[in-house]
Parts: C-alpha cells; sequence; structure tokens
C-alpha cells in the first residue's frame, strides 16, 4: 500500500482503476446527465465533493465502528453529505440546480462512493483516504465531462446523441477506446 | 452482557445519526435564505414573459392564491393563481397548471389571462417530454400561437392541434405533446371564464404556511 506513489494513485484513479470506465460504477448518474458538457462538470463536481468528505468521515470515524452497523453509517453519512450538497447547490448554482435536477440527490445511490468507504476509507488513514477520494472522484468528473462533451457535439450533426441510447454508445466507445489504447501498450 | 455489542452499536449509530442531522440542520440554515431568494427570483423571471401587453404594479408573485386538489383546472396536484393588479383593480391572473396527457409524466405551464379571458403567454416550467421533439413546446414561437387567443377565438373545435381539425401549429414527428398542452390551456380558459368573479375576490393566500 504504501509502494504507492501519490503519481500512481493518480493514474489509478483517472485511469486503471476508473470508477466509470473500469469499475463501471455510478453509471446511472454518469447515462442520465451527460447530455452537455456543464452537467457533466456540475454532477462530476457534485459526486467528486461527496467522495471526498464521505472518505475522510469514514476513515476518520473507523476505529468506533462495529462491523456489523457499517453499512447503515455509510449511508448516514453519505446522505447527509448529498443533502448538504444539494442545498449549497440550490443556494449558489440555482441554474445547475435545475438543470441536474433529480441527479443531484441521486448521488446517495452512486455505488461508487459507498465503494470507496468499504474497499479503501474503512481501512486505511484519512490523509490517504482524502487522497483516494480526489483521484476516484476526479476520474468520475473527468469522464462524465467527457462524455458529456462528446455527445453534445455529435449532437450537432447526429440529435440521438443527446438521447439516452447515445449515453449508452458514448460509453461504449469510451470503454472500447480505453481497452484499446491498453492493449496497444501491452503489445508494445 | 451479551446484548452489550447490540447496545454500543446502537449508540455508535445514534451518535452519528445525532452528528449527520447537525450537519444537515446548520447547512440548511446557511442556505434557506439563498434558497428562498433564488426560488422567487426564478418565478418572477417565469412569470414576466406570461404577462404580455399587461400594465401592472403589482409585484408579480406576491398576490397568489392556492388551489387544492382535486379542481377543475388541467392537473392532478394543486394549482396555483397569481393575481396581478393595476393600482386596485385586476389586470392578470397566471395559472400554473399541469397538462395530464403528455407522453411522459405532467407537463407543468404557466398560463396568463387577462382579466376578459384573453392569452396573455404560455411558458412551459417543467416537462419531462422527448428531447428533440415534444420538448419544441419550449420554443418561444411555438408558445406565441397561443397569445391573443381567447375561449371564443377561435372557437369550437378550432381549439385543437391542426392534426385535429384545429388552428394551433404541432410539432413535427409529435403530436401528443402540443394536443395535451392545448387542451391544458382551454380548460384553464374554461376555468377562468367559470369562476372569474371568485378569483379575484377570494382572499390571499397565506404567504407562507409555516416558516
Amino acid at each position: 500500500m504504501t509502494a504507492l506513489t501519490l503519481m500512481d494513485r493518480f493514474r489509478n484513479g483517472l485511469w486503471y482503476e476508473n470508477p466509470g470506465l473500469v469499475q463501471l460504477l455510478g453509471l446511472c448518474p454518469l447515462l442520465a446527465v451527460t447530455s452537455t458538457f456543464v452537467n457533466g462538470l456540475g454532477l462530476g463536481i457534485a459526486t467528486l465533493f461527496v467522495l471526498v468528505i464521505s472518505n475522510g468521515l469514514v476513515s476518520a470515524t473507523r476505529q468506533w465502528i462495529r462491523q456489523e452497523i457499517r453499512i447503515p453509517i455509510y449511508v448516514l453519512i453519505i446522505a447527509s453529505l448529498v443533502t448538504c450538497t444539494e442545498l449549497i447547490f440550490k443556494a449558489w448554482f440555482p441554474a445547475l440546480d435545475r438543470s441536474l435536477g433529480i441527479f443531484i440527490p441521486l448521488i446517495v445511490t452512486n455505488c461508487a462512493i459507498v465503494a470507496r468507504a468499504e474497499i479503501f476509507a474503512s481501512r486505511n488513514p484519512v490523509g490517504l483516504s482524502i487522497v483516494d477520494g480526489l483521484v476516484m472522484g476526479s476520474g468520475f468528473a473527468l469522464l462524465l465531462m467527457a462524455i458529456g462533451a462528446f455527445r453534445e457535439l455529435v449532437a450537432m450533426g447526429w440529435l440521438l446523441a443527446v438521447l439516452p441510447p447515445g449515453a449508452f454508445f458514448s460509453l461504449a466507445l469510451a470503454i472500447a477506446a480505453k481497452n484499446w489504447i491498453d492493449q496497444r501498450k501491452h503489445h508494445e | 452482557m451479551a446484548d452489550m455489542p447490540v447496545l454500543r452499536g446502537g449508540i455508535t449509530l445514534a451518535a452519528i445519526a445525532a452528528i449527520c442531522t447537525a450537519l444537515v440542520a446548520v447547512t440548511f440554515e446557511l442556505t434557506d435564505d439563498r434558497i428562498e431568494k433564488n426560488a422567487q427570483a426564478w418565478l418572477e423571471q417565469s412569470l414576466l414573459p406570461v404577462l404580455a401587453g399587461v400594465s401592472f404594479d403589482s409585484g408579480i408573485g406576491e398576490n397568489r392564491l392556492a388551489i387544492a386538489a382535486p379542481h377543475e383546472l388541467p392537473g392532478n396536484d394543486d394549482a396555483m393563481i397569481y393575481r396581478v393588479y393595476a393600482g386596485d383593480s385586476p389586470a392578470a391572473a397566471l395559472f400554473v397548471v399541469s397538462a395530464r396527457d403528455g407522453y411522459s409524466g405532467p407537463i407543468r405551464l404557466l398560463v396568463g389571462l387577462d382579466t376578459s379571458g384573453i392569452v396573455t403567454g404560455l411558458s412551459v416550467l417543467e416537462h419531462r417530454e422527448t428531447p428533440g421533439l415534444g420538448d419544441g413546446i419550449e420554443s418561444r414561437n411555438w408558445q406565441e400561437q397561443f397569445v391573443g387567443k381567447s375561449l371564443e377565438n377561435p372557437a369550437g373545435n378550432r381549439w385543437n392541434i391542426r392534426g385535429d381539425g384545429g388552428e394551433f401549429d404541432a410539432l413535427t414527428g409529435a403530436s401528443v405533446t402540443p394536443r395535451a398542452v392545448v387542451k391544458a390551456v382551454r380548460e384553464t380558459l374554461e376555468y377562468y371564464a367559470a369562476n372569474r368573479g371568485i378569483i379575484f375576490a377570494t382572499a390571499n393566500a397565506p404567504e407562507k404556511a409555516t416558516k
């Protein structure tokens, strides 16, 4: 664990273990809101924010939390953070809040967040957990932005890109592209 | 002694629940005023365009009348009527209603009527119609065809989309959505014709039930 440098962690979060591209977590918001770049950016930042703080809190409380009640506690922490995030968006980014709508409160159900709490934050010190939240959240946010930008661009000529099927095609293309790049690297 | 772990777990859970609740409560306190202001600004911003040609001097959105469901206005949920005044006399009524027969869920509409029952504007507040097809109802151009219309103009069966023998423009590839909107506007006009006296005579709804 300690052998991993900060650089390695970033590489993992953004590429090798990207929550959206590799772990395929949090696909519901990913597919639903990425019709524009701005929506992708908004939800990406909101998710990143929740993930960093939830990882920090889960890690900070990990000594006191018994194995049996850890899941309800994660849910409690994540749900409160998401509620706060929703209030903050409504207060300071009302336009973004209107266009993201239900998907801000639905960050609660983004399994990438519970997964990081369970896999990483509950077993690692606070600092590392925050870094993990940061890299995983950035990986997710960058993917949302990339798919949002791609769909918005393609939709200028091909309307289907902003419709739900376009989301599936775009994600499939992104995953295919990643695998192709990895394969080529492997061969070299 | 056997239930001690359960008790300890319960206490931990309760303590964390209390901390989380406090966190949400503090955030709520910090954001409440701003959220209220944003909602009001958004409301006024959406109310203004449906008041074409109406002169008024009252604040928009201040003078409202909540109509609890069930009611004769379109929609299954509560409707809201905003009353606008010029001096002491009524100038216009704005109806927040829902068209029920859309393609995907209710379509929240804002319909402005002047005192004689002529449409002063229409705007779509919220909908989940198909992007690229039904969402054409968002277009200003499409909404503007209602301005100046009333229950008698066009008369009777002409209050329909063109495909149904009426006068209103449908959207290419989507007739369900415009049909639902046209019907909701017509029903609002009918409601106004039947209740015109009551709408301006009833006292204000309380500004806010609880604060």
